[in-house]
């Protein structure tokens, strides 16, 4: 789609047609309060050369891999990218941030959705993936909401353990909400404390992250089968779903519905955004489920074609007893997982996450020998938390200008986990990198 | 669409506003939707049903009838139990557009309160009520 601005020949032509003779003119029905009178506050256009070196200018004050060495995860992680996914994203066919609702003229695309959505039900062992959603905060926050619409109950049960930021966002989607939420404490494994969930009444929902926050590995057959024992459905949300190449994935576990961040898987880390929202569940569940979907079906001569279908469930047909009022998908983010995902297969994918695991349990050896606490013995995926010894920030600081990010302050989220720190290792860490960052935290 | 003049309304039977048809055999209360409503909504692809043992009030919505086009809501014409759901509907919704009297059945009631039906039209009330909808 192109984006065509008006010219002033245009906007003159309008207006005649309509009948006045200005833009004043055409928004005199908008009360004066409502309209600004003074320009809005931004600079001067630049000259393209200026602008180039304005942006260099401001890419010089980001710490940023390669240039440093980051330890950072936390929801977000840093993965080698292969060059093809890079090239195939970049057809010209693919770039669309919409979700192309006219069969007759986006079959490659309504494809290539469908085959995400295929990939992301083998990866997450379920039978069933919509076309995503935003990311994974707003995914889990979706799964949630559908509990509550399958069970009619009043009450959601989400880990402590979970991302805060998911936390937060859950939080805000059920504030107009009649909902109660309940958290669960974490055990000193760092895996989430069940055993208030038993027996616990009215549950609609309850949901935990695997590998949760801490990095840590949860119970999550065990979490099922509580779950389900109270009558609740269970959610396994995850921000980092290369856990699943080498962990068991939510759906062989019990999980009802599983969703989460998609980003690690072939979506650069961009400061944050934008992300994926992967989500999946079962045939039973899928006429309740949030955001499109892309089927497979025949048209009239019998040839294989690609549709948008139970389009019923969303809020252009079914208004204010739609499913979710999201109403597109993050396709561009979606295909580039997609592409990820076929390119590495599932053995590549294995490797990948043995590789991933392997290089974190390094560092965690070299930090537990170099007489440094690892404060849950849950085993991890990625991520782990150390107990530096107090003042560590001071450190953190100075290693940051030795171009070392050595990890994220839990205090600022759990404050009772002051002087721990969730550090992340990928592929893309090498062993020099580890052995300098042991060294330079023993020093 | 039919015109209103051909619009199937069986005597025996009695109709909800809401386009519901209820038949009463012994102790049983039969319903399903009027042949107004299933042409109106076009191919019916999917029913959602309630459980069988849940109880609703005369007017509380117990399920859905998906169509290509639409969801629609059903909702009780007496109050009561549901005593049995058509299952056959759950491989062959089609029955619904097809049969809406026999075959497509919806549930079996077992009516909690009898006099419901009283407020309930016959056929020629109720096609009165369908001149105005448009």
């Amino acid at each position: 789609m192109r984006y065509l601005p008006h010219t002033e020949e245009d906007i003159a032509s309008m207006l005649e047609t309509v009948g006045i003779e200005s833009l004043e003119d055409l928004y005199s029905t908008v009360p004066a309060a409502c309209r600004r009178s003074t320009p809005l506050n931004l600079p001067e256009p630049l000259s393209e050369w200026e602008l180039d070196n304005r942006m260099s200018a401001l890419a010089a004050t980001i710490a940023a891999s390669p240039e440093y060495t980051v330890f950072l995860g936390a929801g977000n992680y840093e993965h080698f990218i292969p060059e093809s996914v890079r090239y195939l994203l970049s057809r010209s066919e693919f770039v669309t941030a919409y979700t192309p609702y006219q069969p007759e003229l986006s079959q490659g695309t309504l494809q290539a959705i469908y085959e995400y959505q295929t990939l992301v039900s083998r990866l997450l062992g379920m039978e069933i993936a919509n076309a995503s959603l935003y990311d994974g905060a707003s995914a889990l926050a979706e799964a949630l909401l559908m509990t509550a619409r399958i069970t009619h109950k009043e009450k959601i049960v989400i880990s402590g353990a979970v991302h805060p930021a998911y936390r937060q966002v859950v939080r805000t989607y059920f504030s107009s909400t009649g909902y109660e939420i309940v958290e669960l404490p974490y055990l000193e494994d760092g895996r989430t404390d069940l055993s208030a969930l038993h027996g616990m009444q009215d549950v609609a929902g309850v949901a935990l992250q695997s590998p949760n926050f801490f990095g840590c590995i949860e119970g999550v057959s065990q979490a099922a089968e509580i779950s389900h024992s109270v009558g609740a459905l269970f959610v396994t949300a995850f921000s980092e779903p290369l856990a699943y190449g080498l962990y068991k994935n939510p759906g062989i576990q019990g999980a009802d519905i599983a969703c989460g961040e998609g980003q690690s898987m072939g979506i650069p880390q961009s400061f944050g955004g934008p992300g994926l929202g992967m989500f999946a569940t079962f045939m039973k569940h899928v006429r309740s489920i949030p955001g499109r979907l892309v089927g497979l079906s025949r048209d009239v001569t019998g040839k294989r074609g690609f549709v948008l279908t139970l389009a019923t469930r969303e809020q252009h047909i079914r208004r204010e007893k739609a499913t979710s009022n999201i109403c597109t998908n993050g396709s561009l983010c979606a295909l580039a997982t997609a592409m990820y995902m076929a390119s590495l297969g599932r053995t590549g994918l294995g490797e990948l996450a043995r590789l991933n695991f392997d290089k974190t349990e390094y560092l965690k050896a070299a930090f537990r020998s170099a007489g440094f606490r690892i404060r849950f013995s849950s085993p991890t995926f990625n991520e782990f938390v150390v107990e530096f010894p107090p003042g560590f920030d001071t450190l953190h600081e100075h290693l940051l200008e030795k171009k070392i990010i050595a990890g994220t302050r839990l205090a600022r989220y759990y404050p009772e986990l002051e002087n721990c720190w969730l550090l992340c290792v990928t592929e893309t860490r090498t062993r020099e990198q580890m052995d300098r960052l042991v060294r330079e935290v023993q020093s | 669409m039919k015109a209103l003049e051909e619009v199937n309304l069986p005597d025996n039977l009695r109709y909800a506003e809401t386009h519901e048809w209820v038949r009463l055999e012994g102790d049983i209360a039969f319903v399903g939707v009027s042949d107004y409503a299933q042409d109106s909504m076009g191919d019916i692809t999917f029913v959602e049903f309630p459980q069988v043992g849940d109880t609703f009030q005369k007017g509380e919505q117990f399920g859905s009838l998906e169509s290509t086009k639409a969801v629609s809501e059903l909702f009780m014409p007496v109050s009561g139990e549901i005593l049995a759901i058509n299952e056959s509907l759950a491989e062959s919704p089609g029955l619904v557009n097809s049969d809406p009297y026999g075959e497509g059945w919806i549930v079996q009631v077992k009516p909690s309160h009898i006099e419901d039906m009283e407020s309930l039209a016959g056929p020629d009330a109720y096609r009165e009520t369908l001149g105005g909808e448009e």
